[in-house]
């Protein structure tokens, strides 16, 4: 079975066509790389496959939902990690989860023990009543990770979940994803710019520029193509060497406001 | 509905987790109390208004609403982009329950800032005509606090980023707090103030603040007009604000 079904999917912004005729598919169980260049229409399909945005044409299936006329039902069976932490700073680990959970309409007992199993499987149980503001960039995407998988979903989200963060953090944030991955069957999709991480941890790739993909594949078989032996290279091959202006978003100054006003914790 | 209870918790919790915020935005509000109260009282009494401080209360009273009300709102722009907000908006919940619950909280923090502020004006000589006008006082504080918070949101639903908070700051809430009779009384004004502030929904609030704190001599409008107004626009806003709320793309 298919976690996420992908056929013909079109987004176009006014005269702008972010997404051209994209198809792709994701088993269920699978880690799923989906890698881009900047203003490749990564972030326009997330959001789409994740109900914020509604397709122009096209199908979108996630666990054989349909995202436009099934919202509710697509929620439920997806977790996600923003590339910005969702957190709210001044409430505690505990009551992050907590309010997740009764967003979910989880009942208060499975929450509880969700919350505590959970809290420990991203070693977080000691922190569980400390406040969010106090918590550092790798703790906070490491419960954010916690929070996603509250309500057992089948697939989770993750856009760009290692950008920042440490070494360590980066190995033990795949590790619990691929032990998850391993133990529940849950499907992985994840966007990023690492692409050794990608090469190392992702079962299939597949690679979007200009708003079509222009490669799909499992990482062997991109390099195979590109004649290269890094998927670095392969991706560049595939994407050229030219670098992609992006204007600078709303969302990029909002970014560079917070660090300002937040001094060193990230 | 339990999501709109953890919304309203969550507004709540967080402003009682600030005590910095919480202590500096009554900064203004006392300030004014006592300038304005202290400083211009003599010359209104002797230009026949009688006290100051009785008819100035309720207008601070009103102002420490509105600001923290606005706020509230606004920080949606804020929240959406880093905080639980967006969790929400991809959670099985709509958006109209998530507008509701967060509306609904800020205007409680909005409330329990002016009623610290009634405190104040308390503690300097303010005296509410009797003790009975406190339920019929919390209608007109919630409305207040209902409609701004959700103007607040409407406005950050709307808005990109930071940048229009100025903008927002002194050209909206500003002019809707000095052109609101909250400082001085709206008879007697030329036709154009007057005719601001009667198109002024925080006017009707204040005014029936004053007339029910104060004695129904003091409102201008009439209590019964005032409710009606203010209730009206309450609904058109808190309509307008989930319209728009429902409309964001993050």
């Amino acid at each position: 079975m298919n976690s996420i079904e992908v056929k013909n999917l079109t987004k176009k912004f006014g005269d702008f066509t972010a997404v051209k005729d994209i198809s792709f598919a994701v088993a269920a169980g699978e880690i799923f790389a989906f890698l881009g260049p900047n203003g490749a229409g990564k972030s326009t399909t997330i959001k789409m496959l994740t109900t914020l945005l509604h397709p122009t044409t096209g199908e979108i299936k996630i666990n054989s939902h349909n995202p436009v006329t099934e919202p509710d039902a697509v929620r439920h069976s997806f977790g996600i990690v923003f590339q910005d932490p969702s957190l709210d700073d001044e409430l505690t680990a505990w009551e992050n989860m907590e309010f997740h959970g009764v967003l979910y309409d989880m009942p208060r007992a499975l929450r509880r023990a969700r919350i505590s199993e959970l809290l420990a499987f991203v070693d977080l149980t000691d922190r569980k009543d400390s406040l969010i503001k106090e918590f550092s960039g790798g703790m906070k995407r490491r419960l954010e990770i916690a929070r996603g998988l509250m309500h057992h979903p089948k697939i989770i989200f993750l856009d760009e979940p290692t950008l920042g963060l440490d070494p360590q953090t980066r190995n033990h944030m795949w590790t619990y994803l691929q032990e998850l991955n391993k133990k529940e069957g849950i499907t992985v999709f994840f966007t990023t710019h690492y692409m050794e991480e990608a090469d190392r941890v992702a079962q299939r790739i597949a690679v979007i520029d200009h708003g079509t993909i222009v490669a799909s594949g499992t990482s062997a078989e991109l390099k195979a193509r590109t004649g290269k032996t890094t998927l670095e290279d392969a991706f560049l091959a595939l994407t050229g060497h030219v670098i992609r202006d992006e204007g600078a978003s709303a969302a990029e100054g909002m970014r560079n406001m917070r660090q300002m006003w937040r001094g060193k914790a990230k | 509905m339990n999501t709109i209870y953890i919304l309203w918790l969550r507004q709540l919790k967080r402003y009682f987790r600030s005590r910095a915020r919480m202590i500096g935005s009554l900064g203004q509000p006392i300030l004014f109390l006592v300038a304005l109260g202290f400083g211009l009282g003599p010359i209104y009494t002797k230009a026949g208004g009688g006290n100051y401080i009785q008819f100035l209360a309720p207008g601070i009273i009103g102002m420490s609403i509105l600001f923290t009300a606005m706020f509230s709102g606004i920080g949606v722009i804020w929240d959406r982009q880093f905080g639980f907000l967006k969790e929400t908006l991809v959670a099985p919940v709509s958006r109209f329950t998530i507008m509701f619950g967060r509306t609904l909280g800020g205007a409680t923090e909005a409330m329990l800032q002016g009623l610290v502020v009634f405190i104040i004006a308390f503690a300097i000589g303010f005296r509410p005509v009797s003790w009975l006008t406190f339920p019929l006082a919390f209608v007109f504080m919630f409305l207040i606090a209902v409609l701004f918070t959700a103007f607040g949101t409407a406005l950050a639903s709307k808005l990109e980023d930071m940048q229009g908070f100025q903008l927002i700051m002194n050209f909206v809430i500003m002019p809707i707090f000095f052109l609101s009779g909250a400082l001085f009384p709206i008879e007697g004004t030329s036709t154009i103030l007057s005719t601001i502030a009667s198109l002024n929904p925080l006017s009707y609030g204040i005014d029936g603040l004053r007339g029910v704190f104060v004695g129904a001599q003091f409102s201008h409008f009439g209590l019964a007009l005032d409710l009606g107004v203010l209730f009206f626009v309450t609904l058109v806003f808190l309509a307008l604000g989930s319209y728009l709320f429902s409309k964001i793309q993050i």
